[in-house]
């Protein structure tokens, strides 16, 4: 990054003065090396979202922020509806609700390491991963609207999991709101037979092992000890949340210019909260929200019945479950009054402090856990939200590595069986149909997700609970 | 006429180069089906229809790709051929293929939407028409 965009204000954190037609400061937190290596545009699109109406304390991005469509990745903003605020569609992003659910099993590396063959293929017979592949669940509309209504308590009451899951989920497992008649049919359609599916890309479901302990009396709380074996799963809302996102980017570009809104660029496209494109988008996007806590809750409970068969002495219970593509509503201390406002969290997850109402008991004291994933080689954290997190960017920390690479130059520089070779010889087992995918997802093609973790830490976004590194790897 | 993939630092770009705008989308749809998978190993099996309109012609161009990856999406197929015509707003085409088969395509990875990104329908110096858009993957 030119340097010249932005003035250090601390050891992580780094200004971008308002200027032009910005209506707040932005902020970019991060390392120097991370902010050296960031990409100009990042800059960009933090000062094109602060130009936004309605927009309240700063226009905010991640240590892994890069560039994205309208908002950048990493990108964190909250508006306030009693000023005009918006709702934008890339703020959010494609794939709506995209996160991350982890899992305890009660099992230690000991346990796994003599049956990890197995394991590894009876996930990758049982998971649907891929381009093209569809789940075992086939819904009619109206079932699927029932869905989009109540999230994850729809797959427990079908059938999938137990009542107890629910309260680990962010929202409890449902988001109130979602309004299923604002989803497109086509949307709905590219549902009906993709619940209970990976997806492909970045997306996974990894077998990981704890192997350090940052801070001891948040791991108790969260029941994570060195050696134990968790479970995570990253993956969104599928064809729905999409064909969502595909709708609204467009109706919301088009209808810009009705509102008064001027777009720096197209992808920024965005409608006030009170019109009427942006009631029927919250209504669609919360559908979505509640269609990805569904579509992890069905996965773990595809988890469940492969454990039961190849090592039934695991207990699999959910740690926790958080999304980083969202815009939720929240209430926050802006100008020392409590509001209501819409916080847009664009590959950015949720780190709210401790003593927040929707917190289950057991995490009250500790604050919320935010699940960062890494690459299929490298490692995984876990970390809790801070209270000073809520002061910094409204209870936001990073999401993941970000890439370094893009896919192409990933596919000259390696070979997906190389990659899964080199990586089974490090004792980390991958399991694709595609030998392209895994050399698209070489982890050399990801930043060092470790400095990313360390300057979220620093700047007090989130602190470090525990480091896992990743045993199996099934990935679409 | 031919296609090429533009770079993106997460994302990838395709873009679509032809004598004619309608070329230029056909090719735009090959460059789209090559980020997916091996569009050469793809038969042209099973025809379907595709229609779209948008008022300007690089909106037309991210609607056609939102449709194919529709059509991909519930069908579960891939397509290797295309046949497009535009008449001002209006776009309708043929695409042929086959149901996806992760032992024969090879498979990379789905597209989730053409964006904005990079969205642009011109005609260069050499009177060739370029149509692209960077896709979310």
């Amino acid at each position: 990054m030119n340097r010249k965009l932005v003035k250090r204000r601390g050891e992580t954190k780094w200004l971008v003065e308002r200027a032009g037609k910005m209506n707040v400061n932005g902020v970019i937190f991060g390392s120097e090396q991370l902010i050296n290596e960031m990409d100009d545009m990042v800059v960009q699109q933090v000062r094109n979202v602060a130009s936004l109406p309605g927009i309240v304390e700063g226009s905010f991005a991640m240590p892994d922020a890069h560039w994205g469509y309208g908002f950048c990745i990493g990108g964190v903003a909250a508006f306030d509806p009693d000023k005009g605020g918006v709702i934008s569609a890339g703020g959010v992003g494609f794939d709506i609700a995209c996160g991350v659910r982890t899992l305890h099993t009660g099992l230690k590396s000991e346990d796994i390491h003599p049956i990890r063959e197995q394991i590894a293929e009876a996930l990758f017979r049982k998971i649907p991963a891929g381009v093209g592949s569809t789940g075992k669940l086939r819904l009619s509309v109206s079932r699927l609207d029932d869905l989009l209504t109540q999230g994850a308590r729809w797959a427990v009451e079908n059938g999938y999991g137990i009542k107890d899951d629910l309260q680990f989920i962010e929202a409890r497992g449902c988001i109130s709101g979602a309004d299923p008649s604002q989803v497109s049919d086509q949307a709905k359609k590219r549902q009906l037979n993709e619940m209970g599916t990976l997806g492909s890309g970045n997306h996974y479901l990894e077998i990981q092992k704890v192997v350090e302990i940052f801070d001891k009396e948040a791991a108790r709380a969260f029941g994570i000890e060195k050696d134990d074996i968790k479970i995570s799963i990253h993956c969104g809302s599928r064809g729905l949340g999409h064909q969502i996102g595909s709708d609204f980017l467009k109706r919301m570009a088009t209808s810009a210019k009705k509102h008064g809104l001027e777009l720096p660029e197209r992808e920024l496209a965005c409608a006030p909260l009170d019109s009427p494109v942006g009631k029927s988008y919250l209504g669609a996007m919360r559908c979505g929200i509640n269609c990805a806590l569904a579509n992890r809750q069905i996965l773990m409970h595809l988890v469940r019945e492969v454990f039961a068969d190849v090592a039934s002495k695991a207990n699999i219970q959910l740690l926790y479950d958080v999304s980083h593509n969202t815009c939720q509503e929240e209430t926050h201390t802006t100008n020392g009054k409590s509001k209501k406002l819409f916080v847009h969290r664009k590959g950015a997850t949720r780190a709210w402090g401790p003593n927040r109402e929707e917190l289950p008991a057991e995490y009250q004291r500790i604050g919320q856990p935010v699940l960062i994933g890494g690459t299929m080689g490298t490692a995984s954290y876990i970390l809790a939200g801070t209270t000073q997190s809520e002061r910094l960017a409204f209870g936001s920390a990073c999401h993941g590595a970000g890439r370094n690479m893009s896919r192409r130059a990933a596919t000259k520089k390696w070979h997906g069986k190389e990659v899964a070779g080199r990586l089974a010889s490090e004792g980390i087992l991958i399991r694709s149909r595609s030998m392209r995918g895994i050399a698209e997802e070489a982890p050399g093609a990801y930043k060092d997700v470790s400095k990313v973790v360390e300057a979220t830490h620093n700047a007090g976004l989130a602190k470090k609970v525990a480091k896992l590194v990743p045993l199996v790897c099934i990935k679409g | 006429m031919t296609w090429e993939h533009f770079h993106h630092q997460a994302d990838i770009g395709i873009r679509g180069i032809g004598d004619t705008v309608e070329q230029a989308f056909e090719e735009g749809a090959v460059a789209l089906m090559a980020v997916i998978c091996s569009p050469e190993k793809v038969e042209a099996k099973e025809c379907i229809e595709i229609e779209c309109e948008a008022d300007e012609k690089d909106l037309l161009f991210a609607d056609w790709i939102n449709a194919l990856i529709y059509e991909m999406d519930i069908r579960k197929m891939l397509f290797s051929r295309f046949e497009v015509h535009i008449e001002k707003h209006k776009l309708t085409a043929k695409a042929w293929g086959e149901k996806t088969d992760p032992d024969k395509h090879e498979l990379a990875v789905e597209v989730k939407a053409a964006t904005f990104m990079e969205l642009k329908a011109y005609k260069d110096n050499d009177n060739q028409w370029i149509v692209q858009c960077v896709v979310d993957v």
